[in-house]
């Protein structure tokens, strides 16, 4: 068994594609019409046959305040590792997106929390150590 | 009488270690979601506490005054505000300083402070 798949919930795919790809830097994967809504899935550019994030409609109504709640306590939904914390931080906020976390060293890792616009907070993670 | 009240409950707030310890915190980065404090909480001091107990101890630091929460947008954060331990810098140690300013015992006590 792997993993080849993870999702985020986000409640505009269209926006989310964009965020997801201008932004953050990842490859769009697959993009086809699935009933409604469409199959969308982004890549990491340096492992293109990696894990595919899926961006997938949060359309379930139970799927709103769960996300409302996590973002007032400011928990991200997932993480991301970089290889440089504060540089990618640095870019990000050069492109306008808001943190709600500015890099922080966390013992053994660097992390930093961010807004991807499409109602959930993301993690930026390096391990520096242990 | 408020005064009084305040008082206590800043020195209250101020006797467990873990509200010592997000304040600390803060005071290194003003403005913290709770996510935030309980990552600096559990990596920086090794504390185990859930996610409720911490928003427990910010509640007892927000009625002493010394936590205040502030709603941006969809997110919520938290600022350390020293404004209720300026009464005890008036009541004793302006007192002693004003008294006390150019001898030597103060100045060497202050610097013990300064170096702990």
């Amino acid at each position: 068994m792997r993993i080849n798949l993870a999702s985020v919930l986000v409640d505009d795919q269209e926006k989310a594609l964009r965020f997801y790809t201008e932004v953050l830097g990842f490859a769009e994967k697959t993009n086809v019409p699935l009933g409604e809504h469409r199959w969308i899935t982004v890549v990491s550019p340096q492992d293109p046959d990696g894990t595919q994030l899926v961006l997938e409609p949060d359309e379930h109504p139970a799927v709103k305040p769960f996300k409302k709640a996590l973002v007032a306590d400011g928990i991200p939904f997932t993480s991301f590792a970089v290889d440089d914390v504060r540089a990618e931080y640095e870019r990000l906020r050069g492109l306008g997106v808001r943190f709600t976390q500015e890099p922080a060293d966390m013992g053994p890792v660097t992390t930093a929390v961010l807004d991807d616009t499409c109602g959930n907070l993301i993690q930026i993670a390096r391990q520096t150590g242990g | 009488m408020h005064n009084v009240l305040c008082v206590g409950d800043v020195f209250k707030a101020l006797a467990d270690p873990t509200r010592r310890a997000i304040l600390d915190e803060l005071a290194d980065r003003n403005g913290q979601t709770l996510f935030e404090i309980c990552s600096r909480l559990a990596a920086k001091h090794g504390l185990g506490s859930s996610r409720q107990a911490i928003s427990q101890h910010l509640d007892v630091l927000e009625a002493a005054g010394l936590v205040e929460a502030s709603r941006e947008g969809r997110y919520k954060f938290h600022y350390i505000n020293t404004a209720p331990l300026e009464p005890i810098v008036e009541r004793w140690l302006k007192k002693t300083g004003k008294d006390d300013g150019g001898r030597v015992g103060t100045g060497a006590g202050t610097r013990r402070e300064e170096s702990t």
